[in-house]
C-alpha cells in the first residue's frame, strides 16, 4: 500500500483502494478490503454500501459535492480526484464538502497530486494527500509549511488577515 | 501609499524562499517542465524566444521611488540595463537568467515588491484608473479596494488553478474610464445609490483575445463590504463550471456568454447566498484602515499658477503644446497631472533604460512627494506637481526623452513587445510602431488629429489591446510571412467597443501608407467637432474599406 501524507507532514500507512469507474455494462465490484468508490455510485447502491465502514467515495473534478446532501457525514473517508493537478475545481469541492456541508471526517486528495500543491489543498480542507508516487515524500512537511499564515479566510481559518488585524 | 506591515513582509519573505525552494528542484529535474511551468508563471516567468522574462508586479500602478530605483539596479545587475512597462501597469525584464530569479525576488521583497500572480491561471494584478486619487470627478480613491483585493487573491487557496487568467478593474471616475473596466473578466464601477452608499456595479465577462467581448453589468450596486465575498462568489462558479477542455474557451466571458449574462448572476447570487455573512465579509474597519495608507501627500496651499502659465506660454511654444497634451488638472488648486511620455521614436514604447528609470525616481522625489504611477498606455504619471514648477520640471525632461507632447495622439501608440521578443507572437509589432511615428512625426499634424488609441499586438492574446484601439492592428502569420489585420472603431473608455477588421491583412512596408489613408478619410469626412471615433461611428466602415482597397 502506497503511504499518505497528512496535514502535518507525518507520513502514515495506508490501506485504502481506489475503484476507478467501471466500463460502460459492468457492474462495479469492490474489492474485500477497504474502497473508495465512485460517489454517483454509492448514492446509486445507498441501500447496499450505507453504515459500511470499508466504503468510502470519491469525486472527480466535475462532480458536485451537493449531491450527497445530509449523507455526507455517513462515509468516513471522501476522496476528491485532481485528475491533472492544473485542473483546480477539486479546491472548490473541499471548501464546499467542509465548509457548507460540515463534513467532518477524512477529506483525501487523490490523481495527480504533487508536492507544490499540497499547500492549497490543506486550505481547503484537506487532511490527507495520497502524493503520486514518483515525488519524494519526504518533502512534504516542507512544501506544507512555507507559509505561517495567509491573507485569506479558508477551511483552515475562518479569520482573515484584516480581522487578525484588527484583534 | 499602502506600506507592508509585519504579516505582508513575512509573506513576501516566505513566498522568496518558496521560489527557491521551486527553482532548485526544477534545476535539479525533481519537477518536470510542465510541473513548473504554471508554478514560474504565477511568479510572472516566461521563457520565452531569447530568454526568460520575468513580469514584475505593480499594484494598480504605483511605486515609490526607492522601489523604482531597485528596479533600475535590478535591471542593470541581472539584466541587460533596461526593463519594459506594461499594458497592465506591471513592468518586465526582458534577459534575466532563472537561476538569478530567487535572488531578483529576494531584493525586490526587500522594497515591498513582488512578481505573484503576474501571469499563470490565477487572479493577476488589480489596475486602476491612472489619475486615482488625484483628479476631480472621482466618486472616492479606487486604490484601497485594488489593494484589499490584492490581499484577498494573493495565494488564494481555492483560486490557484482556475481555467485561464483573471483579471480585475476598478474605476472611480464618472465621466472617464481610464482603465478599461469593460475589457476585464470582472469590472468594477464605483457607484453611490441613491441613498448615498458606496458601492459597485460590477461587469463580468469583458475580455479582448480571440473572442473579444465587453463586458454585461451582472450587478447594478453590490455594498462596499460585500466586494470580497461577491467576488468569490464570481469566482467560484468560475471555478467550477468555466471550460477547461480548450484553452481558447476557457476565459469566463465564454461562461458567462453559454449561461446569459442573467443565467450567470442568478448562479452567482445563490452561491453568494451562502457566503454573504461569511467572516471574508469586509469591515468598516478593515476599510478605513487600508484607506488610512492612500491619505493626500502634505499640499501646500496654493493658488493656481494661471498668469505665471499663460506667460510661459505665450514666451515658449513647444511648452505650450505639452502643457496642452500632456498635463491634465488637479483636484488640488495649485497642483497639476504630469504624464511623461515612454514614447520616443526608435525605441520600443514602454521600454527604459536603468538611467531612466533613476531619472524618474529622482524627478518623483523632486517633484512629486516620490511617488511615480504606470500607465495602462505604458507612460508614467508624476501625479502632484505644482503648477509654478512645470515650467521648470518641463526643461528637465525635454532632453531625458519624457517630454514628447504626443499623449493619447496617434503616435502614443499602445504596443506589445511582439515577435523582437515574444515567444507566443506571429508577427513584429515594434518595427510598425516605429514606421507609423516616423511617418506622423509632425506635432501640429498630430494635433489637429486630435486623440486616437492606436494599438498594436503581435497576436491573437492581444497584449497590445488592438480590438479596443480606434485603429487596431493584428500581427498574423501567412506561411511563415508577417501580415496585417487592421480594426477601426474600438474603445476602452466609457463607450467600450470592439472594433470591426477592415478587411484583407497588409506587408508590413505598406502599413504607414495604410494608416496614412485611414487618416486621410477621416480628415475628408470629419465636422468640425468630430474626434476620429465620432467620424467612424458616423460614417462607418466602408468610406474607409473603399478608400484602402481601392
Amino acid at each position: 500500500m502506497p503511504d499518505i501524507v497528512l496535514q502535518d507532514g507525518s507520513i502514515k500507512q495506508d490501506d485504502w483502494v481506489v475503484v476507478s469507474r467501471p466500463e460502460d455494462g459492468d457492474s462495479l465490484n469492490p474489492p474485500n478490503q477497504k474502497a473508495l468508490i465512485p460517489v454517483d455510485l454509492w448514492l446509486a447502491g445507498y441501500e447496499r454500501y450505507a453504515g459500511r465502514e470499508d466504503i468510502g467515495v470519491w469525486f472527480d473534478s466535475h462532480q458536485e459535492p451537493e449531491t450527497l446532501g445530509d449523507k455526507v457525514n455517513e462515509l468516513t473517508v471522501i476522496a476528491v480526484n485532481f485528475p491533472k493537478f492544473t485542473d483546480g475545481r477539486g479546491y472548490s469541492i473541499g471548501r464546499l464538502l467542509r465548509e457548507r456541508m460540515g463534513y467532518q471526517n477524512e477529506l483525501r486528495a487523490i490523481g495527480d497530486v504533487l508536492l507544490d500543491q499540497l499547500q492549497f489543498m490543506k486550505r481547503c480542507g484537506f487532511d490527507a494527500y495520497a502524493l503520486r508516487p514518483d515525488k519524494d515524500i519526504q518533502k512534504a512537511a516542507r512544501c506544507l509549511g512555507f507559509f505561517s499564515q495567509g491573507y485569506q479566510a479558508a477551511t483552515d481559518t475562518d479569520t482573515p488577515l484584516f480581522r487578525r488585524r484588527a484583534g | 501609499m499602502y506600506v507592508y506591515d509585519e504579516h505582508d513582509r513575512q509573506i513576501a519573505a516566505e513566498r522568496v524562499a518558496q521560489f527557491r525552494d521551486q527553482t532548485d528542484r526544477a534545476l535539479a529535474g525533481e519537477l518536470a517542465e510542465e510541473e513548473f511551468l504554471p508554478l514560474r508563471l504565477q511568479n510572472g516567468l516566461y521563457v520565452q524566444r531569447l530568454a526568460p522574462m520575468l513580469r514584475i508586479a505593480v499594484p494598480y500602478g504605483m511605486m515609490r521611488s526607492n522601489q523604482v530605483r531597485r528596479l533600475a539596479r535590478i535591471s542593470r545587475d541581472y539584466d541587460k540595463g533596461y526593463a519594459h512597462f506594461t499594458t497592465r501597469q506591471n513592468v518586465q525584464l526582458n534577459w534575466p537568467n532563472l537561476e538569478d530569479v530567487p535572488d531578483i525576488l529576494a531584493e525586490l521583497a526587500e522594497v515591498e515588491m513582488h512578481a505573484n500572480q503576474t501571469s499563470g491561471n490565477c487572479i493577476r494584478n488589480t489596475t486602476t484608473d491612472q489619475f486615482a486619487g488625484v483628479q476631480e470627478d472621482e466618486i472616492t480613491d479606487p486604490r484601497p479596494y485594488c489593494e484589499i483585493i490584492r490581499q484577498w487573491s494573493t495565494f488564494h487557496p481555492e483560486f490557484a488553478f482556475l481555467p485561464r487568467k483573471f483579471k480585475v478593474a476598478v474605476n472611480a471616475s464618472e465621466k472617464t474610464d481610464r482603465a478599461a473596466i469593460q475589457v476585464h473578466d470582472i469590472g468594477l464601477q464605483i457607484v453611490r445609490n441613491e441613498s448615498g452608499e458606496l458601492g459597485f456595479r460590477v461587469h463580468v465577462g469583458g475580455g479582448l483575445g480571440r473572442t473579444p467581448m465587453v463586458a454585461p453589468v451582472i450587478r447594478e450596486f453590490l455594498p462596499e463590504l460585500d466586494l470580497l465575498t461577491y467576488m468569490e462568489a464570481v469566482l467560484r462558479v468560475y471555478n467550477r463550471y468555466g471550460r477547461r477542455d480548450n484553452k481558447f474557451k476557457a476565459r469566463i466571458k465564454i461562461l458567462v456568454k453559454a449561461l446569459t449574462p442573467e443565467g450567470f448572476a442568478e448562479k452567482v447570487e445563490a452561491e453568494w447566498a451562502h457566503i454573504k455573512d461569511s467572516p471574508t465579509k469586509l469591515t468598516r474597519e478593515a476599510i478605513d484602515r487600508i484607506k488610512g495608507y492612500f491619505t493626500e501627500p502634505d499640499y501646500e496651499s496654493l493658488e493656481n499658477a494661471s498668469d505665471l502659465l499663460a506667460r510661459q506660454r505665450f514666451e515658449n511654444r513647444a511648452f505650450d503644446q505639452w502643457l496642452t497634451h500632456n498635463v491634465d488638472t488637479h483636484k488640488k488648486t495649485g497642483y497639476a497631472i504630469v504624464n511623461l511620455t515612454i514614447k520616443e521614436t526608435g525605441t520600443p514604447p514602454g521600454d527604459v533604460t536603468d538611467r531612466q528609470m533613476e531619472q524618474i525616481a529622482d524627478l518623483a522625489d523632486e517633484y512629486s512627494f516620490g511617488e511615480i504611477r504606470v500607465t495602462h498606455q505604458q507612460n508614467v504619471v508624476l501625479a502632484d506637481v505644482r503648477q509654478d514648477r512645470l515650467f521648470e520640471l518641463w526643461q528637465a525632461i525635454v532632453p531625458m526623452g519624457f517630454g514628447t507632447a504626443n499623449l493619447n495622439t496617434l503616435t502614443d501608440v499602445i504596443c506589445c513587445p511582439g515577435g523582437d521578443y515574444c515567444a507566443l507572437a506571429n508577427a513584429k509589432s515594434i518595427p510598425v510602431a516605429e514606421a507609423i511615428q516616423r511617418r506622423f512625426d509632425d506635432l501640429d499634424y498630430l494635433y489637429d488629429l486630435g486623440n486616437i488609441d492606436l494599438n498594436i499586438s503581435g497576436c491573437m492574446n492581444a497584449c497590445g489591446h488592438h480590438h479596443v484601439g480606434n485603429i487596431g492592428v493584428l500581427g498574423v502569420d501567412k506561411k511563415g510571412e508577417e501580415f496585417y489585420q487592421i480594426s477601426l472603431g474600438g474603445s476602452s473608455h466609457h463607450d467600450a467597443s470592439i472594433g470591426k477588421i477592415l478587411g484583407p491583412s497588409f506587408a508590413r512596408e505598406a502599413m504607414p501608407d495604410v494608416i496614412s489613408t485611414i487618416i486621410n478619410v477621416y480628415v475628408d469626412k470629419r465636422t468640425e467637432e468630430e474626434t476620429f471615433l465620432d467620424t467612424y461611428r458616423r460614417i462607418g466602415i466602408d468610406p474607409f474599406k473603399e478608400r484602402v482597397y481601392a
